[in-house]
């Protein structure tokens, strides 16, 4: 096949022979093109209302099915729009190919009408990024950014197109092979370094597997599963990694760092062997570094080679993918088995009993209460309903963080969360995403009513597309993550963190001509939930809850990961105004 | 310490940005760098002379190597390599000390490349201290203005270039429309 065509046709032929079937997107002037080959191209577009919220559409496309999110924009302030979202692929390593229109070759660097230097812009809020400025590089391009977002460490490419490329007539012909002499990805891990990691885990007294978004990038879970049970070691996996190991998998603790569980922590901070998997260290997770797991040799896997040895140095560092390593590492455990495992059973039974004793101790339980609910309550709802096999998004703040105490996935790819960046208003475009691709199964958005507002344009999205997400606002009248801190560590002043006019759900639901309720009472929230999800289109449910309640555990930025702040403080009235 | 990186690249537009860029981003000060084409067209040779905790070299290298663009980055630091940098020089001379600063320029194997009733223009080639005494030398003798290359290294040591090989594009036909 090879014809003659427009810059336009070739890139939509590209995306379809990538597999593309959804593009979220917005136009403009110089994406008219493009838009004019989607007319009646077989690869949907989904408008939404901001091209910020395009990137996290994509974003949620592609956390929920590991295939590459497209999002698209035009140049200037649509391109400007979508670096948010760009750097929140970047953070959690979200393959994304954004394209963006530029204006013509010929106006470049003339300060044209809506044009910025994208290019430019964007270096550091993706993984690679590209300005195609001959229409003869366009397709070997759009390729190239393809296998760029989806292999190694995945994340974010943009790809900047100028407007005569766009309409420019070429001779194309499908590529055959790319060519990036430079992109070196090493996944095979050195087999020597894993039998040795093998051999160290058998010789652990006290092993602990810190496991996180790279299995789930790598698609690793049953690898890591088959790990964790051949050594029968306590596990913990980070907010990026939830579901990377069943909630119901009795080796799994839970989530470990600020807000994580005092068994996780704990566990993190007595293990005499971490063994980190397709995780980064983030600060989140280890409270102040120099006191994070001082009694652990560390073993870490990464695609990255510049993760290991970042924040933490590694013991014994493997370069490679999790799903062959992991695959590797199962094998080599079950070889020194015989010969290794029975030399510290008893030292691993004892350990066991140590982490079952801090689960004990301080578990993570839903607080209720018959007045008012409680974030924790609906949480815990949410979970029930869901039995670990929901798609739940989350903005940013305290819900985030009870939700993922609270609920528990079975599965990976059902944790859609802002987890790096933290970017409120991820949340409803992250849903939107995640329906598009799975339009049959069970989405729930969780939000604040802060990161509910940073997308409300994205209602019109949801309720246009009639896509059956139920988005339940935990409203507490607070941006409550920073009324927390506010509360602790700044004697209560609270500055600029009420969120008053919030605005009528039920009203606002019937304004875009979907179905809204607001919940008040803790007797009735079991009912409206059930409606939300009984209803068979787009719900909004403003579940009001309490205003004063903190996230616990707590470790204090700057405290050791053993330092948790278990127990709330009595609440303390807001001063009057 | 300063650290020296010599990195190979692919001559592509943005290609200097994004080294710069990625050295501001994590926090690593640029002392100096040269960038210039290779015997291949197509690829560009840079030396970078960075400001950085020398625990944090191999974190550098790390991250240089990330750059899709970058086919090698190498740490010349403490490896066998030939470091050379270049001063161009004026310094104002009067008639009593010509005949001086051209003896001492010699000594450090300068050449002159202006002479004019107001003074000299000399070039200079070296280590980097050599050429800072240089300098301090020369300034004894009055005012002068200095331009230096930053710079530029070679390994002494054949590095292979490992290249990633061309990855065919295996898509079955596109999706039926």
């Amino acid at each position: 096949m090879s014809t003659t065509m427009s810059g336009a046709r070739i890139l939509m032929e590209c995306l379809a022979r990538e597999g593309v079937d959804v593009i979220f997107g917005y136009p403009g002037g110089v994406t008219l093109p493009l838009y004019d080959v989607m007319y009646d191209h077989h690869i949907r577009h989904v408008l939404v209302r901001h091209e910020e919220n395009a990137a996290f559409a994509a974003s949620g496309y592609a956390r929920a099915t590991g295939k590459v999110g497209v999002c698209c924009a035009t140049s200037g302030p649509g391109a400007t729009n979508l670096t948010t979202g760009l750097v929140d692929c970047m953070m959690d390593s979200i393959p994304v190919v954004a394209l963006t229109g530029q204006v013509s070759s010929k106006l470049i660097g003339s300060d044209a009408f809506q044009e910025a230097d994208t290019f430019g812009i964007t270096r550091s809020a993706t993984k690679h990024n590209y300005l195609v400025r001959d229409i003869k590089e366009l397709a070997s391009v759009i390729h190239e950014a393809f296998h760029i977002a989806a292999t190694g460490r995945p994340g974010p490419v943009l790809v900047d197109i100028t407007k005569d490329v766009l309409m420019g007539q070429a001779h194309y012909a499908p590529v055959s092979e790319i060519h990036l002499p430079g992109y070196k990805v090493v996944t095979d891990g050195h087999a020597g370094q894993i039998r040795r990691a093998a051999q160290m885990m058998w010789e652990a007294s006290r092993p602990y597997v810190y496991a996180g978004g790279g299995i789930i990038a790598a698609g690793a879970h049953d690898e890591l599963r088959d790990v964790v049970e051949t050594l029968d070691a306590p596990a913990v996996t980070t907010l990026m990694g939830l579901g990377a190991l069943p909630a119901d998998h009795p080796n799994w603790i839970s989530m470990p760092g600020m807000h994580g569980s005092y068994a996780s922590n704990m566990g993190m901070y007595e293990c005499d062997l971490l063994i980190a998997l397709g995780v980064r260290f983030d600060d989140r997770v280890t409270g102040r570094l120099a006191s994070f797991a001082p009694h652990a040799k560390v073993i870490h896997v990464d695609i990255d080679p510049a993760e290991i040895g970042k924040n933490r140095t590694a013991d014994l560092p493997i370069v490679g993918d999790a799903k062959k390593v992991l695959s590797k590492l199962a094998r080599a455990l079950r070889e020194l088995e015989p010969s290794m495992a029975a030399a510290h059973a008893e030292d691993r039974k004892a350990w066991w009993g140590q982490v079952r004793g801090w689960m004990a101790e301080h578990p993570l339980e839903p607080v209720f209460s018959t007045d008012e609910i409680k974030p924790q309550h609906l949480m815990h709802e949410i979970d029930r309903l869901s039995g670990g096999k929901a798609i739940v998004s989350t903005d940013v703040g305290q819900h985030q963080m009870w939700a993922a105490q609270f609920i528990r996935f079975n599965a990976p790819r059902l944790w859609l969360s802002s987890g790096g960046l933290g970017s409120m208003g991820f949340g409803l475009p992250a849903a939107i995403g995640a329906q598009m691709a799975h339009p049959d199964k069970t989405v729930f958005c969780i939000v604040g009513d802060g990161g509910f507002q940073m997308a409300l344009p994205e209602v019109a999205t949801l309720a246009n597309q009639g896509l059956p997400v139920k988005v339940v606002i935990m409203n507490n009248g607070y941006l409550g993550m920073v009324r927390q801190w506010q509360d602790l560590f700044y004697q209560n002043r609270l500055s600029a963190v009420q969120i008053e006019a919030f605005p009528n759900i039920e009203m606002l639901a019937a304004a875009y001509g979907i179905k809204g309720r607001i919940v008040e009472k803790p007797s009735e929230l079991n009912a409206a939930l059930q409606e939300a999800l009984d209803y068979p289109g787009p719900f909004l449910l403003d579940v009001r809850v309490s205003q004063f309640e903190n996230v616990y555990p707590m470790v204090p930025a700057g405290a050791a990961i053993n330092e948790m702040v278990l127990a709330p403080p009595k609440p303390v009235p807001v001063p009057a105004q | 310490m300063l650290m020296t990186i010599s990195l190979l690249m692919e001559n592509k537009p943005g290609a200097l940005m994004r080294v710069t860029g990625l050295l501001s981003q994590r926090g690593y000060n640029i002392d100096s760098l040269t960038v210039a084409r290779t015997l291949d067209p197509g690829l560009s040779r840079m030396t970078i002379a960075v400001d950085v905790d020398s625990r944090l070299r191999g974190q550098v290298i790390k991250q240089m190597n990330k750059l899709v663009n970058v086919l090698q980055a190498t740490d010349l630091t403490e490896a066998s390599a030939v470091l050379r940098e270049m001063v161009l020089l004026r310094v104002r001379a009067t008639q009593e000390n010509r005949t001086a600063i051209l003896k001492e320029a010699e000594i450090f194997g300068a050449r002159v490349v202006d002479s004019s009733v107001e003074g000299f223009a000399l070039e200079a080639t070296g280590d980097s201290e050599k050429l800072e005494e240089f300098i301090a030398v020369m300034e004894t003798y009055g005012e002068i203005e200095v331009t230096r290359s930053g710079m530029v290294a070679v390994s002494l040591e054949a590095k292979k270039l490992r290249l990633a090989p061309p990855i065919p594009k295996t898509h079955g036909d596109p999706v039926p429309r």
